[in-house]
């Protein structure tokens, strides 16, 4: 390792390619806790993303008119608004409106922070999304397999939760992967309202050794593999839940 | 209101039954004792499927009355668990759950309706698919099986609920001529056993063979009714007797 970090240091002294991220040790901590937190941004956005998309597509079909029409209103919402519109409106319009709690030095301060923000926006950017995915897999499931279930007494819920969702999801992973892939991109948005990810780390670095070109390259490359892997994983799902005989 | 096996298992009394402005029922009556074995026969779009239907309340009824086992299915009150816990149904297509595999599409519904022991449900499920011979099938998902072998796992599946009564609906008509015959022997089986048996069916040389009863429907209303050798030998309704002339 330490060679490795001797390497980067003899290669910015003998051809002026910057990479403080390696051979500093400060700079390096930062683009590894910026990495982490685009991580752990992106994992926690893509959970709550999937579950508003169930649920979401689960009260689409709901007997109460208004039930249906509110998921409608927050889709066409967050679908037709840019999503950094969106995060600004969490965190300058909606965090105003609501309390403020001490801190440890006596300071005032808003009771969520940046990161749970970004949480909450991205998670319902996302969503919108997933509804509209999740219901078009809910559609290809056949009402005669649904009816099935009714005649053997099941309840709408276990219906939902054992028939249409397992059939619905092996529809939409392809979809759904597509949306999940745009989710982690748009974590960098968080970068705008100071949530230390990686794109914020990044500017950070090159505010410090003014080497815009080198950290952008490095940013390009870090969310093509991050991303990839997220495609890689998501295709061996989808094979490892291929039925023998089930759709195409 | 109690019922006992002298009453009528099944008692449908002028049933009507409109799609919008269509009235696909126009005043059906019939009584289907414990045991017995009862075959409707007709025309395409004569309602045939549409009245078995109604009878596990798949379709509501607008006018009419039917009894199972004294419980009037035509009320807004009624309990359809309560009902399709005693009412079985096989359908034309199968609908199997294709992403479980012959065994679990039985267990499915004793698990998460009836809440029974899983080891138990297990036991009943391997019975079942012994008796409908399809043993070493266990295993298989829906799209690994032959039309023939499916239909007889949903006949083990809507078995597995241990239901008073069985309703077919045309459930050879989706089958290749060669795997008609298992799953006619399948049901013949289970009407020697003495299950009451409603059935919906092309097949008139089965029907001679097994029904106790046999109801021709034309247009909404049974046109002529009676025991199958009376009802094929000596028909006295015209429609009905053109109709015996195109299929014989």
């Amino acid at each position: 390792m330490e060679a490795f970090y001797e390497w980067a240091r003899v290669l910015y002294e003998t051809t002026g390619i910057n990479l403080p991220f390696i051979y500093d040790s400060y700079d390096r901590g930062r683009m590894i806790d910026g990495f982490f937190m685009t991580v752990k941004l992106s994992v926690i956005c893509l959970f709550f993303s999937v579950i508003i998309g169930i649920i979401g597509a689960w009260l689409q079909n709901s007997p109460l008119k208004w039930t249906r029409r509110i998921v409608n209103g927050y889709i066409q919402l967050f679908r037709n608004t840019p999503p950094l519109v969106q995060l600004y409106f969490f965190y300058f319009a909606i965090s105003t409106l609501l309390p403020k709690v001490t801190n440890e030095y006596g300071g005032q301060e808003p009771i969520l922070g940046g990161f749970t923000w970004a949480v909450i926006s991205l998670s319902f950017f996302a969503g919108a999304y997933n509804v509209e995915i999740f219901r078009s897999g809910i559609e290809a499931v056949p009402d005669s397999t649904i009816e099935a279930a009714e005649a053997l007494g099941f309840t709408r819920l276990h219906i939902y939760k054992d028939i249409t969702l397992p059939l619905a999801f092996r529809v939409v992973l392809p979809a759904l992967n597509n949306n999940l892939v745009n989710l982690v991109k748009t974590t960098t948005l968080a970068y705008a309202i100071a949530v230390p990810e990686m794109l914020y780390e990044a500017n950070q670095i090159w505010s410090d050794n003014v080497n815009v070109t080198e950290m952008m390259i490095f940013m390009l490359l870090t969310y093509f593999v991050l991303v990839g892997i997220l495609v890689w994983g998501m295709n061996k799902w989808e094979r490892a839940l291929k039925i023998p005989g089930f759709g195409a | 209101m109690t019922w006992s096996d002298d009453q009528p298992m099944v008692s449908i009394k002028d049933l009507h039954k409109s799609f919008g402005a269509l009235e696909v029922l126009k005043g059906v009556s019939m009584d289907v004792m414990k045991g017995e074995v009862i075959c409707i026969i007709g025309p395409s779009g004569s309602g045939k499927s549409t009245l078995i239907r109604c009878i596990n309340a798949l379709n509501d009824i607008q006018q009419g009355s039917i009894l199972v086992e004294g419980r009037e299915v035509n009320d807004h009150k009624l309990d359809k668990l309560e009902l399709r816990k005693k009412v079985g149904m096989v359908f034309q297509q199968y609908n199997l759950f294709p992403h479980k595999t012959a065994l679990e599409n039985i267990m499915m519904a004793p698990l998460l309706v009836l809440k029974q022991e899983k080891a138990e449900v297990e036991k009943l499920a391997r019975q079942l698919i012994k008796k409908v011979r399809l043993e070493g099938k266990e295993d298989n998902y829906p799209g690994e099986l032959s039309g023939g072998q499916q239909q007889r796992v949903a006949i083990a599946r809507s078995l597995a609920m241990n239901p008073d009564v069985m309703l077919f609906d045309e459930v050879t008509a989706a089958l290749d001529p060669e795997t008609v015959n298992e799953v006619l022997s399948a049901i013949k089986e289970l009407a020697q056993d003495g299950m009451t048996c409603m059935l919906v069916t092309h097949e008139m040389a089965f029907a001679r063979e097994i029904a106790d009863h046999i109801y021709f429907t034309d247009r909404g209303v049974i046109v002529e009714h009676g025991p199958p050798d009376t009802f094929f030998d000596d028909a006295k309704d015209p429609r009905t007797i053109e109709f015996l002339g195109q299929i014989l």
